[in-house]
């Protein structure tokens, strides 16, 4: 293994045993698989190079999206999660969000913003801690027990509901929020460390016989599908654990599976209500609707899109093919939420390669079975019919719907940035791999679907190599290994675009600090005698280590998107002049203002049909941001889900995030 | 065998490298680079700060345009200041890292004559650090990287 090698890619030595179930292994926790997410450099790469000297297997990551596919790439291939709070494409909280809904992994939170109510944010969202930067090694060493601690009590709530006992299930669940509000080593940050060492040692106590070998149940797409719809048939605030989880009618999962899960959705939807009214006012803009749940629209999932469909707002022809693109097991719900639903770039792709693979459907769909991890996913008819309770509601929507037209180009963007993105992981190391893992990223990409959360059935082992997609998804272990072992420098291109259009500006800057500092009086003696020999040192050293990284980097990207548009027959010259000026001088600061946009996209896709499937979406698409579209159907989804709520049933107060527990949900009145 | 070169060369290294802290330019994170640093990475803290410094142009470029703009944009500002004290406090840049925690000061005042002033001052501790660094860096390279984390500022 490469620890402290300090190079870019890193083969780890173990291959995920840690995680796996041997908790304490003798290794234990060396090759902890670490996903470091932070936009400042400097800090990034000394996270990386603390992780490493802890032994740990680290990834590191610029862009908040980057980091969520990989993570929706790699399931089960990250054992913790550090993100920065403060960043440009994302908010940090909002990644955490996203993390705990889709991946129930924990999640570190960091900054050099050390004010109370920016912590006690991080603790509310659900951080398992909280860095105050400049960060220690010695903060990092301990955050392995974050890991052993959720999967302790992940097990325990698990078995226990096996075993028949609820009672003892709930009071697991308590501990278990508990400790998402200690602290760990932090020193001197957090009151709480009294209190968590206690409640260690009663965890300590009462795990004494149980090991903590227990698969993590997926949240997958249609899983978390299934959940919505059961939770909306029930009702927000009706919405039990066990009610739930008959709706849903999974077997393998369990009762406490879903009450942690329904706990976070509700912390979920709380954040959305609270952005929803941004949204609203950002989509009346774009759209010009008047309708306050128009901002919801791109989030239309697939019982929404089936209802739109039934209402013939999309055209028939339309929904025939999307319903042919679609995987075998739930043809029109994953059709109907291609067009409209950002996130399903994918799948839209997907379907429009899978256009000449129509008789291999089954087929494929027979081994996306395989490829959920131990989700059975037999349930598709059962969410087709429960699509259509919802379905009258959003007759009104389709206006609104109908008139995107630039869907498709999105699908075909994400695909070519993609690849930059996969090129950009291999370049540096085996150029021969560039041609295979492109195919197999993309294959790959599927599971990024399925994890989103979206009504996208066409998990994106539409492609026709399928069982090339199987060994690509990280069943395989080495090629994820592989994969998280990279260094996710794609939203680097955009800053590496940036910083290197600007390193010209940089030079001068550059220069006429030095000069400047050659007049400036130099107070002290020792370095007024010595002076610098260079003239443009920080451009000049940039040249030598950044360049050659950069470099590669941009030609990649700009090459393989060029490639790829050419070869769908797309231009892409006004896409990719937006791409490259995207990212730094633009941060976007308002997750509320993508969604607004991502709903315009929707909005105007539909409208063009089924003919203008391949046009380039001409929209800002910085090459980082292609990652945005995940994280915005994310939110448009729910965003949907809570004005459905609020329109189904009247949403008294939901209890307060503190307040809930598995236990007290039982008690509620059906 | 150290010649009298090589040793005085050390010499220079360690006065160097002791200055910062005493000086005030460096504090105690610093050191916790040196300690990073090891045989697959002996030149990590330089790599580090010119990481640093490649990313403080960019931010100080941005900020020189913000601050131009009319009417300021104080939220902007103070967004591009957090990043900066966040990797300016990540190598130890004492001095800058103060500059940076009374700009946003002035930021929150929006008060632009503060800031304006302020960010002139942090450029100038910018600068200075830099250039300092850098000739700390030439001296240390030519010593091998024995001499750098053995001394701890006062």
């Amino acid at each position: 293994m490469n620890i402290g090698s300090g190079s870019l890619v890193t083969v780890p030595s173990s291959t995920g045993s840690w995680k796996s179930g041997d908790v304490v292994s003798d290794q234990f926790p060396v090759g902890l698989r670490v996903l470091v997410v932070d936009d400042d450099p400097t800090c990034l790469r000394i996270l990386e190079k603390m992780l490493r000297n802890c032994h740990y297997e680290v990834t590191k990551c610029n862009r908040a999206e980057i980091a969520l596919s990989f993570l929706r790439e790699n399931k089960n291939g990250f054992d913790i999660v550090i993100s920065d709070v403060h960043m440009p494409d994302m908010d940090g909280f909002k990644l955490l969000e996203h993390i705990g809904l889709e991946m129930d992994l924990p999640v570190i939170m960091m900054s050099a913003d050390d004010s109370k109510d920016v912590v006690m944010k991080g603790v509310t969202h659900g951080a398992y801690d909280y860095l105050i930067k400049p960060v220690r090694i010695e903060a990092l060493k301990n955050i392995w027990q974050h890991v052993v601690r959720k999967r302790k009590y992940e097990w325990k709530d698990n078995n226990f509901d096996q075993s028949g006992s609820v009672e003892e299930g709930d009071r697991q669940q308590k501990p278990s929020e508990d400790v998402d509000y200690s602290s760990s080593a932090n020193e001197g940050n957090w009151k709480n460390s009294k209190k968590r060492k206690e409640e260690e040692e009663e965890v300590e106590d009462r795990d004494d016989t149980s090991n903590l070998k227990k698969p993590r149940v997926v949240w997958s797409v249609e899983l978390h599908q299934q959940f919505v719809q059961a939770v909306h048939q029930l009702g927000i605030d009706k919405a039990v654990p066990k009610k739930i989880l008959e709706l849903m009618n999974v077997p393998g999962l369990t009762r406490e599976n879903v009450a942690s899960h329904l706990q976070k959705y509700r912390l979920y939807l709380r954040r959305l209500s609270g952005v929803s009214q941004h949204q609203n006012g950002l989509n009346n803009s774009f759209m010009g609707h008047p309708d306050a749940t128009f901002c919801t629209i791109s989030s239309l999932n697939g019982l929404d899109l089936q209802a739109l469909a039934a209402a013939g707002q999309i055209p028939a022809q339309n929904l025939a093919t999307l319903q042919a693109a679609a995987l075998g097991k739930s043809a029109t719900k994953s059709a109907i939420s291609m067009p409209l639903d950002q996130r399903n770039f994918f799948s839209f792709e997907n379907s429009k390669l899978r256009f000449p693979e129509g008789p291999q459907q089954l087929n494929n769909s027979n081994k996306q079975i395989d490829l959920l991890h131990g989700i059975p996913t037999t349930m598709e008819s059962k969410q087709l019919a429960n699509l259509h309770h919802p379905s009258q509601s959003f007759v009104g929507m389709n206006m609104q719907v109908n008139s995107t037209s630039q869907h498709n180009n999105s699908v075909l963007m994400r695909l070519s940035q993609s690849q930059p993105r996969t090129q950009l992981l291999n370049g540096a190391n085996n150029g021969s791999q560039v041609s295979r893992l492109p195919l197999s990223m993309q294959q790959s990409l599927s599971p990024v679907l399925t994890q989103s959360g979206i009504v996208d059935n066409a998990r994106g082992s539409v492609y026709n190599p399928v069982s090339q997609a199987s060994s690509m998804v990280d069943f395989s272990v080495n090629q994820s290994k592989e994969l998280q072992s990279y260094n996710f420098s794609l939203g680097s291109n955009s800053s590496g675009m940036s910083s290197l259009t600007n390193q010209g500006m940089l030079q001068e800057e550059v220069n006429s600090d030095i000069k400047g500092s050659r007049g400036f009086p130099s107070n002290y003696d020792i370095f007024n005698e010595l002076q610098p020999k260079s003239q443009n040192w920080g451009l000049q050293n940039d040249g030598s280590t950044f360049d050659a990284s950069l470099h590669p980097c941009m030609q990649g990207t700009q090459d393989v998107s060029s490639q790829l548009l050419l070869q769908q027959g797309i231009s892409s010259t006004h896409n990719s002049g937006q791409n490259r000026n995207a990212p730094i001088e633009k941060p976007m600061y308002s997750n509320g203002d993508e969604i607004g946009h991502s709903n315009t996209m929707c909005g105007s896709q539909l409208n063009s049909g089924g003919g203008n499937m391949l046009a380039v979406k001409a929209e800002r698409f910085p090459d980082a941001d292609h990652q945005n579209t995940n994280i915005r159907e994310q939110f448009g989804r729910d965003d949907l889900m809570s004005a459905f709520l609020r329109q189904q049933a009247s949403v008294g107060p939901v209890e307060t995030e503190f307040g809930f527990d598995g236990y007290t949900l039982d008690n509620l009145p059906v | 065998m150290e010649t009298n070169n090589i040793h005085d060369l050390r010499r220079q290294v360690a006065n160097l490298r002791q200055s910062l802290f005493d000086q005030g330019y460096v504090d105690e994170q610093f050191i916790e680079l040196e300690e990073l640093q090891d045989d697959a990475t002996p030149n990590f803290v330089e790599e580090v700060v010119t990481l640093f410094c490649k990313d403080s142009a960019r931010l100080i470029h941005i900020i020189d345009q913000t601050l131009e703009n009319h009417p300021v944009d104080f939220a902007k500002l103070d967004n591009y200041m957090h990043q900066f004290k966040g990797s300016s406090s990540s190598i130890g840049a004492k001095k800058v890292k103060t500059k940076c925690t009374q700009f946003m000061e002035y930021c929150r005042a929006e008060n632009v004559e503060g800031c304006k002033r302020t960010f002139q001052q942090l450029k100038e501790e910018y600068t200075t650090l830099r250039r300092k660094l850098e000739i700390y860096f030439q001296y240390a390279r030519q010593v091998g990287p024995t001499e750098t984390a053995s001394c701890h500022p006062k």
